[in-house]
């Protein structure tokens, strides 16, 4: 079987659940005859027609909130954000009306919103944002961010299944760049397990998104280098988060550092070391330190961009740090 | 501008322009257009740090609609306006040196293409990539004119697409019930990335919106630059004698892709051909000033080598501008403090790894 990309791999999930279910149809900004700034959906008009793939106006706020209503009627909308970044128009219905509905009316959501996220694309800072921890702090929303191309289908079909409101972020850094054969059939993916990405034994660094693949290098370059084992975690969804795997892998290794791509305050790495500290502290023989961006808004210029954000170099720094503490 | 002896028949210029201000507005077109035409040349080069967004076939609009505005107005133009800011006094330089990515640009390497402003001088703000916020900032810009009794005009630009917005929405109405000087101006090139105009809003007619917010709504031919001028004028008198907001939608056409990378496959063949060889906003105001106007078209053709001679000189200087310092990025997120701090396992890990680097036996800590 050919190898696909995660690009690829997004598309035939949504195909495939389109053609599995009646009621999954698609909405966003150019996601019909232009297939989508990305050409995520290319195609999908073709296949299933007007009526199942409609192109909005650009009013986040006003397809998100319809999307609701409809998932409302027995409908299963997919949204696309053209960057995730304009997650923030619609961010009202998504934390007050969509995160809210099942708890407050006895109302079921099951949507997915998803769009291509994250940096190291010379995007600046409206096209290049991680919006995951301002919606990680509003019980009632799912946040899934795979790293390959498996994945994204696995978890974009469970993530279409789902009986709730799924936040589905794509990086548009790996959107090309990462391969690989899917296993055929009806492939999916648990929502909520994090996967090894590597297994290890001298130190856990906890991840997921983009820097995964920057984890893989820095481990390997250890590996090399130094001799270290280092085990990567790829947590894939983030919530809920997957406590087991993190204590699974605290406890086989004993030294963990939290890498993500977003900015560091109020990241998601916090709520990970917490959980850490509160699940398996007696485990650790260092403590958790975090590789994540600067708090800065993201800047446009190579050296700039490339100075905020974690690099992989980071990384092998920070693991010699606390494999030596 | 040089003053030039031949003086037309003041009577047949429209609008209260001088002969110098028609030969004016044909400079800051052609500037438009031969900067653009530079930055593609750039961008094949790959010295154009990502997108690259035209606005071929939309200058009389650009230009026009800018030419109203005095000094101390505000102006706040979208990713379509490279026109309206060079009116306004930004400078071919400071744009290479911001598709360049260049530490001397106006952010500092900061945000891309022609996200920047000047408040302080010239007076235009830096828009961001949301469409439609910057209605309800303008809306607050000219509120403070208003509140302190300043006799200055905003101008806003929006796409048809950005009038979908919620912020496009609030902003305007917000101006509209507190009658602030603001003109609203929607650029209808007829594309909204791929989505056509129709496909954007059930309305046939975007000045129709005004009637809701119980405003000034008018329609013009924005590829007539002479045009775009006279209706914007009209609305920015209106709002400088107190008459409030105007919505003014300018009909255009978007010859170029959303973006460089764009290939247009949703435009009905010969459409882009038509507008080209029929509706080309400078074609049509080179011939409205060699007939009308009695211009000569060895004066257009002197302004063309300004145009040229111009863009080269900024673009060696661009070229020879520094890329910014990494470090600069973390400044200036507050006023205090002024930077944001280094991270970590960049600061101090220079001493925390010397003090421990390459003990042996890394990798045996679990035996
Ligand atoms: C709130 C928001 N949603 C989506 C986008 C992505 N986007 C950028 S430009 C564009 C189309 C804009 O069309 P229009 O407003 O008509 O302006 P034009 O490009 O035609 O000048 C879209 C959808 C955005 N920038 N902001």
């Amino acid at each position: 079987m050919a190898e696909v990309t995660l690009l690829e791999a997004v598309r035939e999930a949504l195909a495939e659940e389109m053609e599995r279910d009646e009621n999954v149809f698609c909405m966003g900004e150019d996601i019909g005859a232009y297939g989508g700034a990305f050409k995520a959906t290319d195609g999908l008009l073709q296949r299933f027609g007007e009526r199942r793939v409609i192109d909005t106006p650009i009013s986040e706020a006003g397809f998100i909130g319809a999307a609701a209503g409809a998932a409302h009627m027995g409908l299963r909308p997919v949204c696309e954000l053209q960057f995730i970044d304009f997650i923030s128009c619609a961010y009202d219905l998504l934390t007050n009306y969509v995160a809210t509905a099942r708890y407050r009316a006895f109302l079921p959501c099951p949507m997915v919103v998803r769009g291509p996220s994250g940096g190291y694309v010379r995007g600046g800072p409206f096209h290049s944002q991680n919006p995951e921890a301002a919606f990680l702090h509003t019980p009632g929303l799912k946040i899934v961010y795979p790293s390959t191309p498996s994945d994204a289908k696995g978890l974009l079909k469970s993530a279409i299944r789902d009986d709730d409101c799924v936040l589905f972020f794509e990086h548009k850094y790996l959107y090309r760049r990462i391969k690989e054969t899917l296993p055929a059939g009806d492939h999916t993916v648990p929502i909520g397990r994090a996967r090894v990405a590597r297994e290890g034994k001298d130190l856990s660094i906890i991840t997921y998104a983009a820097t995964v693949w920057k984890s893989l290098e820095a481990a390997e370059q250890l590996e090399r280098e130094d001799g270290l084992s280092v085990e990567v975690l790829d947590l894939r969804t983030l919530q809920p988060m997957d406590d087991a795997a993190i204590v699974a892998t605290v406890k086989k290794t004993n030294r963990v550092l939290v890498v993500h791509e977003d900015t560091v305050t109020g990241g998601i790495g916090g709520e990970i070391t917490a959980r850490i500290n509160e699940l398996a502290f007696e485990w650790l023989d260092a403590p958790v330190r975090r590789v994540a961006a600067h708090d800065v808004p993201l800047p446009y210029a190579p050296a700039l961009e490339d100075f905020v954000l974690p690099q992989t170099s980071d990384i092998v720094r920070a693991v010699r740090w606390l494999a030596a503490y | 501008m040089a003053a030039t002896a031949a003086v037309a028949p003041t009577t047949d210029i429209p609008a209260g322009l001088t002969r110098d201000q028609l030969l004016e507005l044909y400079y800051w077109m052609r500037l438009t257009r031969t900067l653009e035409e530079r930055l593609v040349n750039l961008y094949r080069q790959t010295k154009v740090v990502g997108g690259l967004f035209r606005s071929l076939g939309q200058e009389a609009c650009a230009v026009g609609s800018a030419y109203a505005l005095r000094r101390e107005d505000v102006l706040s133009p979208l990713i379509r306006n490279l026109g309206s800011m060079l009116v306004k006094g930004a400078t071919p330089l400071e744009v290479l040196r911001q598709y360049m990515a260049k530490g001397d640009s106006p952010t500092r390497g900061r945000e891309l293409n022609i996200h920047f402003g000047d408040l302080e001088d010239r007076n235009f703000v830096g828009q961001i990539s949301h469409l439609g916020d910057l209605v309800p900032v303008m809306a607050g810009i000219t509120l403070s004119f208003r509140l302190r009794g300043e006799e200055r005009v905003g101008l806003v630009y929006v796409g048809d697409g950005a009038t979908s917005t919620g912020a496009f929405h609030e902003g305007i109405n917000f101006a509209a019930v507190q009658h602030c000087p603001l003109v609203v101006i929607v650029e209808n090139n007829g594309y909204a990335y791929s989505t056509p105009t129709a496909r954007q809003c059930a309305a046939e007619r975007l000045a129709d919106k005004a009637a809701g917010y119980g405003i000034a709504g008018v329609r013009a031919d924005g590829n007539d630059v002479l045009e775009a001028y006279r209706v914007t004028k009209e609305a920015v008198d209106r709002a400088r004698r107190g008459g409030g907001v105007t919505l003014v939608e300018l009909m255009t056409y978007r010859r170029k892709g959303h973006a460089e990378h764009d290939n247009q496959s949703y435009v009905p063949a010969g459409e882009i051909e038509r507008w080209a060889a029929e509706n080309d906003p400078i074609d049509r105001y080179i011939a409205a000033l060699t007939g009308r106007y009695g211009v000569a078209a060895s004066e257009l053709e002197a302004l063309d080598a300004r145009v040229r001679a111009e863009v080269d000189a900024a673009t060696d200087e661009a070229e020879r501008s520094p890329f910014p310092e990494p470090t600069d990025g973390l400044g200036g997120v507050y006023a205090d403090p002024p930077s944001a701090p280094v991270l970590w396992y960049r600061q101090g890990f220079a001493r925390a790894v010397d003090r421990n680097e390459r003990a042996q036996g890394w990798g045996t800590f679990n035996g």
